[in-house]
């Protein structure tokens, strides 16, 4: 581990997509403690103002501070995200594994069912889900998360496959372990860098889908805070306040950047046998 | 190729089979009565009957989806609870704006994307080569919807060279629709393109040092004749597949970035049906979406027929 960090220090993409990630997310954290205003303080006198001493990024129509809202929108950004991938993966995952291990109908049956997913973008299933049960930012996480559950299940299936065909595999099969266990012990270790680069890269697609999301009304709810809601906001004021139409979009772009730059240089750290033609 | 063409063609269809029925299950049966969830609690028992009577809803669950599904193979896709319209009439009036937006997104990206990418490839490392990739980086990581803001903030309230958003419609001939469509297009297609030429870029290198080209050079060809008359060509696979798969986000972009221009299109008609809770015109376009995603990725691989002889040989089956 200590050394994966030290070859880490010294690959750019890994310093500087980790630096901005870690940013986001300390910024999220305190805003759990500290805000520069409380973030629902409407304050209409001083609605619209530009960015200054006492309001950094200005206010909103409300008078609300912008940078206080900012930083718990980071926190609900992540929190989504999290939540998101972590459900994409801990159905995924399983799903591609046990595909990689049994093969036959069951493998079939997996690929399909990655085939039926893939037909719903994020956005369509958070569609249906709001048709049915209203916008939210539970349902943007299960809608987010759906779409995650078959990048996860064909990477795992497809680089499981290639373990299983090894010898020490054979040899765990002859001492009589099982399947699951063979999966727990040898396989998913095997193929866990790949799996970490993937949730970096799925965790960056995740912000935007929440953004777009929550800036299409369909994700997190007022009076919560989120980037996508700042900036559908903002549009109405553009040509009154276009300073609020700028900030929240650089801190999804800048977080996702981040995201990415830390996915490419895990990459290279992790398996440089993956490495990018460069 | 007969098989693998034949293969392909039934898991669409159970794709397609399988994408209704849950779409169905999702709005019409785990609601117990889709009826009082378009109607609202407020609703009075004779307009709540006799909007169950028009859906059909006494039926059976089974009868009502073969219903449904056989209408739709028609073309009959039920009436509008809030426009009473055919859906069928209202998706043919707004796919005129959405469908060709979606098109000039794709060619905008793959006209901007393959030489970006080939030009990065075959200068690999040198200062092209590397701002193409920082540029492309960060135009991965820009969302659509924000950048569509910015192109209004800059050309719309700045320069005031287009309007903020509407569709001027195409009665004023193809220029003044495609003047409409130009910015919403513009946004689409930014991260689409940055996507596209890093996958050319990686492709196009792939190939370059492939034995082929060395005999195309060793032949006399100049490198950027080889590159283009031989590696081009053989790079586009890669491409093609990721162009398929990039096409679900491009549809989640088209509805997203419909919003942001107040653009009349099947994007901004799904969620004026949500609003209006007309769960008839929902359940139609999501198929219709998902069904539009699934065939796209079937003509993709088709394509790679096309592109690919060696797949014509009767390689895969």
């Amino acid at each position: 581990m200590a050394e994966i960090f030290k070859k880490g220090l010294r690959n750019r993409s890994f310093v500087i997509g980790g630096v901005v990630t870690l940013l986001f997310i300390l910024i999220a954290a305190i805003s759990l403690l500290w805000t520069p205003y409380p973030f629902d303080e409407v304050v209409v006198s001083i609605k619209l103002r530009p960015p200054s001493g006492d309001h950094w990024l200005g206010t909103d129509h409300f008078g609300r501070d912008v940078f206080s809202m900012m930083m718990v929108g980071a926190r609900n950004s992540i929190v989504v995200s999290i939540v998101a991938v972590s459900i994409g993966a801990g159905f995924g995952i399983p799903l591609g594994a046990l595909a990689a291990a049994r093969g036959g109908w069951i493998d079939e049956a997996v690929m399909r069912f990655n085939d039926f997913t893939f037909a719903f973008p994020a956005l369509l299933s958070a569609v249906m889900i709001t048709a049915l049960a209203g916008p939210g930012a539970i349902n943007s996480i299960i809608a987010i998360g759906i779409f995650n559950v078959p990048v996860f299940a064909r990477l795992t299936r497809g680089a499981a496959l290639p373990v299983w065909q090894r010898e020490y595999i054979m040899a765990a099969r002859v001492s009589g372990k099982g399947g699951v266990q063979i999966t727990l012990e040898h396989v998913i270790p095997n193929i866990a860098s790949i799996l970490i680069v993937q949730a970096t890269i799925q965790f960056a697609l995740a912000i935007i889908a929440e953004a777009g999301l929550s800036y299409l009304g369909l994700g997190t709810q007022p009076p919560n805070p989120s980037w996508g809601k700042m900036l559908s906001e903002a549009q109405t004021f553009m040509f009154l306040a276009p300073h609020l139409a700028i900030f929240p979009g650089v801190a999804i772009a800048a977080m996702v950047l981040g995201l990415n730059l830390l996915g490419d240089g895990l990459r290279d750290v992790l398996d440089p046998r993956l490495r990018r033609q460069r | 190729m007969t098989v693998f063409l034949l293969r392909r063609l039934v898991t669409l269809l159970i794709t397609l089979m399988v994408a209704s029925l849950v779409v169905f299950l999702v709005l019409e049966v785990i609601p117990g009565d889709p009826a009082a969830v378009m109607l609202g609690v407020s609703a009075q028992p004779d307009t709540l009957a006799a909007l169950r009577a028009e859906m059909g809803l006494d039926l059976p669950a089974t009868s009502r989806y073969f219903n449904w599904i056989g209408g739709l193979l028609v073309g009959d896709m039920g009436t509008s609870y809030t426009y009473d319209v055919p859906v069928s009439e209202l998706i043919a009036e707004r796919v005129v704006v959405s469908l060709p937006l979606a098109l000039f997104a794709i060619v905008l990206s793959t006209v901007i994307a393959i030489p970006v990418g080939v030009l990065a490839a075959s200068h690999h490392n040198k200062p092209t080569d590397i701002s193409v990739m920082g540029v492309s980086q960060i135009a991965v990581a820009i969302p659509n919807f924000w950048f569509a803001i910015l192109l209004i903030l800059l050309f719309a309230v700045k320069l005031q060279w287009f309007s903020a958003g509407g569709f001027a419609g195409w009665q004023d001939g193809f220029w003044g629709g495609m003047k409409s469509l130009l910015l919403p297009a513009v946004a689409l297609a930014l991260p689409q393109a940055a996507i596209l030429a890093r996958v050319t870029r990686s492709s196009v290198l792939e190939i370059l040092g492939e034995d082929f080209i060395r005999t195309a050079r060793a032949k006399g060809l100049g490198k950027s004749a080889a590159l283009w008359r031989h590696g081009v060509r053989n790079a586009l696979i890669p491409v093609v597949t990721i162009m398929g798969l990039q096409f679900s986000f491009l549809l989640a972009g088209t509805i997203i970035i419909e919003n942001v221009f107040y653009l009349p299109g099947l994007g901004r008609l799904i969620f004026q049906a949500i609003a209006q809770r007309d769960l008839i015109v929902v359940k139609d376009l999501i198929v219709l979406l998902a069904a539009t995603v699934v065939l796209v990725n079937f003509v993709v691989d088709m394509l790679y027929v096309v592109i690919d002889p060696r797949l014509r040989a009767g390689n895969h089956g």
